[in-house]
């Protein structure tokens, strides 16, 4: 924010800056607040809708953290790509990571419904007492 | 430099200057990307530091994703201070704030230490530490809290969540009760004998036993949790079970991490403060470079939290 404007001006796009983080924060915590609320707890579209819209958020104050507060905005471009490039490496680990997660859950699930199953015998399976009778 | 350096160095010597080479902390004339070394292996060190916190939150995302239930953080984080209860996310969203706000000082001393005012740069930055400290402050008072009063340890997650509706049954008589249980809905199991920080102290109800075994209405178990029993819409008989284990070892792990990288930055923040109040980046005429180092860290920090905020608490 230096180098660019004057003294003056770089000083209020500080607090103009702080001001914008507040307010994302407020709108985020009012979102989160929202899909947990009484009225929107069975609506399941609600509660993607707001959590999708909480991620932009924060990936918004991300941005605006590194490129004004950082001040990356302002440096040669080969630094911020040099940085920026190697976490699009991370969009992978989240979508192979997350599907695993799901994976282990169905595997749990399964389990669960197999357990509650009934054993039914088969042949020579059932052991009564009279096995144990010798001679 | 050092003359040490010098004699290393000395068969190079004419050659490195040829090509405008000078041994030295700077890293030499060259500026790659135009920024000087310090500020750009910062960038890197902070590069590498986000994959390791990108690391452990995909690690909570994956288990998250694994489990049946997961405590809903509305009811998990709902106290504060001076005896608050019930109002979700409040007192995380002012810690959010306090490290929010002390990026804003650490902005505006780099802008004065750009203008090499020794008491703007000093003045900001004690600004940066206070607020530092007192998110430090804030995350002791949460983390006793979860600890000493709820019980929840690395181990041991007492905040479960019902996967099925139903209705409670009376603790004493094993009744069918009024008291409905509903699917996604986390309780907190409460140790018997103990206060749980709940605000429903001196209120009229029933004494579970403290001694473990199977009541009628309840359990007790070898920790002296208690365990109230329910029936399912379903017509099964069930006892409320412990939460995921990992939520605890993750929240730990995960804000611990973390709070552990506010604490170095307070400490670094302090020192530079001290040295830049003595006057050593004055002397050095580099626009206080030092400061627009330690300003990148502290700034990281919070951008870390963003993420943390988002995850632990938001979704």
């Amino acid at each position: 924010m230096a180098g660019h404007l004057s003294y003056e001006d770089s000083k209020k796009a500080v607090w103009k800056g702080l001001g914008l983080l507040a307010a994302v924060t407020l709108a985020e915590v009012f979102l989160s607040l929202m899909k947990a609320a009484e009225w929107a707890e069975d609506i399941q579209w609600v509660f993607v809708l707001a959590s999708l819209l909480i991620i932009i958020l924060s990936v918004y104050k991300a941005y605006f953290i590194i490129y004004e507060f950082m001040h990356m905005g302002y440096e040669v471009k080969g630094l911020a790509m040099s940085v920026l490039l190697p976490m699009f490496l991370l969009v992978w680990a989240l979508i192979a990571f997350f599907s695993e997660g799901s994976y282990w859950k169905d595997n749990r699930a399964e389990i669960e419904d197999r357990n509650q199953l009934e054993a039914t015998p088969g042949v020579g399976a059932v052991i009564t007492d009279e096995d144990f009778v010798v001679g | 430099m050092a003359e040490h350096t010098d004699t290393l160095v000395a068969e190079d010597h004419d050659h490195d200057h040829a090509h405008g080479y000078e041994a030295g902390w700077e890293g030499g004339k060259e500026k790659p990307f135009g920024a000087g070394y310090g500020k750009l292996m910062m960038w890197y060190f902070l590069l590498s530091d986000a994959f390791t916190f990108a690391g452990f939150l995909i690690a909570y995302g994956t288990l998250r994703f694994s489990s049946p239930s997961w405590p809903v953080p509305d009811t998990v984080f709902s106290t504060a201070p001076i005896g608050i209860h019930d109002m979700p996310l409040i007192f995380v969203t002012f810690m959010s704030f306090l490290l929010i706000i002390s990026s804003g000082t650490m902005v505006r001393a780099v802008q004065e230490g750009a203008r090499e005012n020794k008491r703007g740069v000093v003045f900001w930055m004690l600004l940066t530490v206070l607020g530092g400290a007192g998110f430090l402050g804030c995350q002791a008072w949460e983390w006793n809290n979860l600890i000493n009063v709820e019980h929840m340890t690395v181990t041991t997650n007492p905040f479960g969540t019902y996967t099925e509706n139903g209705v409670y049954l009376d603790p004493e008589t094993g009744e069918r009760t009024d008291e409905l249980v509903e699917e996604g809905e986390t309780y907190l199991l409460h140790k018997a004998g103990a206060s749980h920080g709940e605000g429903h102290e001196g209120e009229d109800h029933f004494e579970f036993s403290t001694t473990p075994g199977d009541y009628a209405g309840y359990t007790v178990d070898d920790d002296q949790f208690i365990h109230r029993k329910y029936i399912t819409d379903a017509g099964e008989t069930k006892t409320q079970a412990f939460g995921p284990t990992a939520f605890g070892a993750l929240f730990f792990g995960i804000t611990g991490f973390h709070g552990f990288h506010v604490f170095t930055g307070v400490i670094f923040l302090l020192i530079i403060l001290i040295n830049a109040g003595s006057g050593v980046y004055a002397s050095r005429k580099n626009g206080y470079e030092m400061v627009e180092k330690i300003g990148l860290y502290w700034h990281f920090v919070d951008l870390v939290w963003v993420f943390v905020f988002l995850v632990f608490y938001l979704i």
